[in-house]
């Protein structure tokens, strides 16, 4: 049995590990959020009962996006590797595994987003179609504005989501924490890189979901105070 | 203002509108009423062209609205303000924010926004919660918030669908005079859709039954009441048949309907005077449609001159309905 791994050391990996994962996480979700929220207010806009239904492209797009979420992540990762070097100039390294990630999160996002806009009332919806609003105008001030906090909830679920399937990163190259559990901790054998690891991907997530969840209510104008 | 023609509406093979045909005056109130099913929710989705109609035409001041598209269709709503049925104020928006949602759309800058929302506030009488959220405020004054947002663009007309069907009956009034009050100051001219005849009785100029989607009845209320078969009368008279009564004891039987101060206040006692007949009211009441006192008498009558009384009260301005006993027809 050799001896553990310093402190010291442990924290050096830790710190350069989280930074790679804030890397490919955070791109990432920009990317998927850029791209998915898109796609969910198509979705929303082109579905029965939707300001602008159109069941042809729903049917294509809803196709599309399911066809994407069904994929698992790890084939997604080796799938994609001439696509991610076409963009990226190469297939491994962090920034190869934001390719890929991006590509699952964008239909998991848009889903997500198409079901929070679907609950915005037709009733107030309708409202603002009677003022003259045009659709653009509508889809962010009322069918966005509304449902702002259950969006950035929803990113945050995107964000945790994209942390657990960047524990795959390793398989290319990638880095980050879960890579650093994989194979510094699990299959060294070394207990304490593991644990350490874990327990600081659980404090993390945990304060990521802290964060949105304090966002998403900083957004909720609603208050039902006493006026 | 607008006119309704022909307008007809089927959604998968069940008609819902069967030409249905209305005119509202300038500045008038106009209730359209009816049983669920008669087509009212969807008359007013294509007035507020949320709908389009088979076929027939919307005009307002002489257009055809029903077939625009784009930038014309979303000038056109702007025309037409809409107090849509239910809640439909943006709970992220302050009531402020929510007056000015149709001023946005319009294009309208902010300075001119403000002074117009606090305008609206101040017609609906909510000055004071400009600043609260739909979910602070009382179902009666998101309604009318509801309704000072329809008229932020100045529209040339106000529908409302039933604007108080989730309301008690005190928050109904403070809505109705909302409408009252945006008719009398703004000019505006207002479509009403409810099933709530007590709407009808006190803003209504006009009416419009609509049954199985068409329009059975169409006329002004003041004038509809006075006609004893109109669906109007029956349903916003007071009953005169509450108490049996004894008619060997008269020599004529008669119903009559008198509006307005005058004559609800003079023409019974003056007819009596006039013919020397003795003149009983033995069923019926006073109402008040509007500001105007209405009244539905049923009328015992004894002495001779008895159906020259009627007579002369229906050329007094009476409308006597029937004579129940004696001659048939007696008075217009």
């Amino acid at each position: 049995m050799r001896s553990a791994t310093p402190w010291s050391d442990v924290l050096s990996y830790l710190v350069e590990a989280t930074g790679e994962t804030l890397y490919m996480v955070g791109v990432s979700t920009v990317i998927a959020t850029a791209f998915g929220v898109p796609l969910g207010v198509w979705l929303q806009l082109t579905a029965k009962g939707g300001l602008r239904p159109n069941a042809a492209v729903h049917r294509v797009l809803g196709f599309i996006t399911d066809l994407g979420r069904s994929m698992p992540f790890i084939v997604l990762l080796v799938a994609l590797t001439s696509v991610t070097r076409l963009i990226v100039g190469g297939s491994i390294g962090s920034t190869a595994v934001i390719v890929p990630l991006a590509v699952g999160a964008i239909p998991f996002v848009g889903r997500l987003v198409q079901n929070i806009l679907s609950e915005v009332h037709v009733t107030v919806v309708e409202a603002a179609v009677t003022t003259g609003a045009s659709t653009l105008r509508i889809v962010r001030s009322v069918l966005i504005r509304e449902s702002l906090p259950a969006l950035i909830n929803a990113i945050g679920v995107t964000v945790i989501a994209l942390i657990g399937y960047s524990a795959m990163a390793g398989v290319i190259g990638g880095g980050g924490l879960g890579d650093l559990a994989i194979r510094e901790g699990y299959q060294r054998f070394n207990d304490r890189i593991l644990w350490s690891t874990v327990a600081w991907l659980a404090v993390l997530t945990t304060l990521i979901q802290l964060g949105f969840t304090r966002a998403a209510r900083a957004s909720d104008r609603r208050r039902h105070a006493t006026v | 203002m607008i006119t309704v023609e022909n307008l007809t509406k089927s959604f998968q093979g069940v008609n819902a509108l069967n030409g249905v045909t209305l005119d509202v005056e300038a500045g008038t109130v106009l209730g359209v009423v009816g049983p669920s099913g008669a087509g009212k929710s969807t008359l007013a989705r294509c007035v507020a062209l949320l709908e389009r109609p088979d076929s027939g035409a919307i005009r307002v001041d002489g257009t055809d609205i029903t077939a625009l598209d784009g930038s014309a269709l979303r000038a056109a709503r702007r025309q037409i303000g809409v107090v849509p049925q239910g809640d439909s104020l943006l709970r992220q928006r302050t009531a402020a924010g929510n007056i000015a949602l149709p001023l946005e759309s319009a294009g309208i800058p902010g300075p001119q926004r403000r002074s117009r929302v606090g305008e609206l506030l101040d017609l609906v009488g909510l000055t004071d919660k400009a600043a609260s959220y739909p979910d602070q405020l009382s179902g009666g004054q998101r309604q009318r918030i509801a309704v000072a947002r329809a008229l932020a663009a100045n529209p040339s007309v106000l529908l409302a669908d039933e604007p108080t069907s989730a309301l008690d009956p005190e928050t109904t009034g403070s809505v109705l005079t909302v409408l009252d009050r945006a008719r009398a100051e703004l000019g505006v001219t207002v479509l009403v859709v409810t099933h709530d005849m007590g709407v009808v009785r006190k803003i209504c100029d006009d009416v419009a039954v609509l049954e199985q989607g068409r329009v059975v009845e169409h006329g002004k209320v003041l004038d509809l009441v006075g006609d004893a078969g109109s669906r109007t009368s029956s349903a916003l008279l007071p009953a005169v048949d509450l108490n049996p009564i004894n008619e060997s004891s008269y020599d004529r039987v008669a119903d009559v309907v008198l509006v307005g101060f005058a004559a609800v206040g003079a023409l019974l006692p003056e007819a009596s005077h006039r013919f020397g007949v003795e003149l009983n009211i033995v069923g019926g009441g006073l109402t008040r449609l509007g500001e105007t006192p209405v009244a539905r008498f049923r009328l015992g009558l004894n002495g001779e001159r008895s159906d020259s009384a009627l007579e002369w009260i229906g050329e007094a301005g009476g409308a006597v309905q029937r004579s129940l006993k004696g001659p048939q027809g007696v008075a217009a």
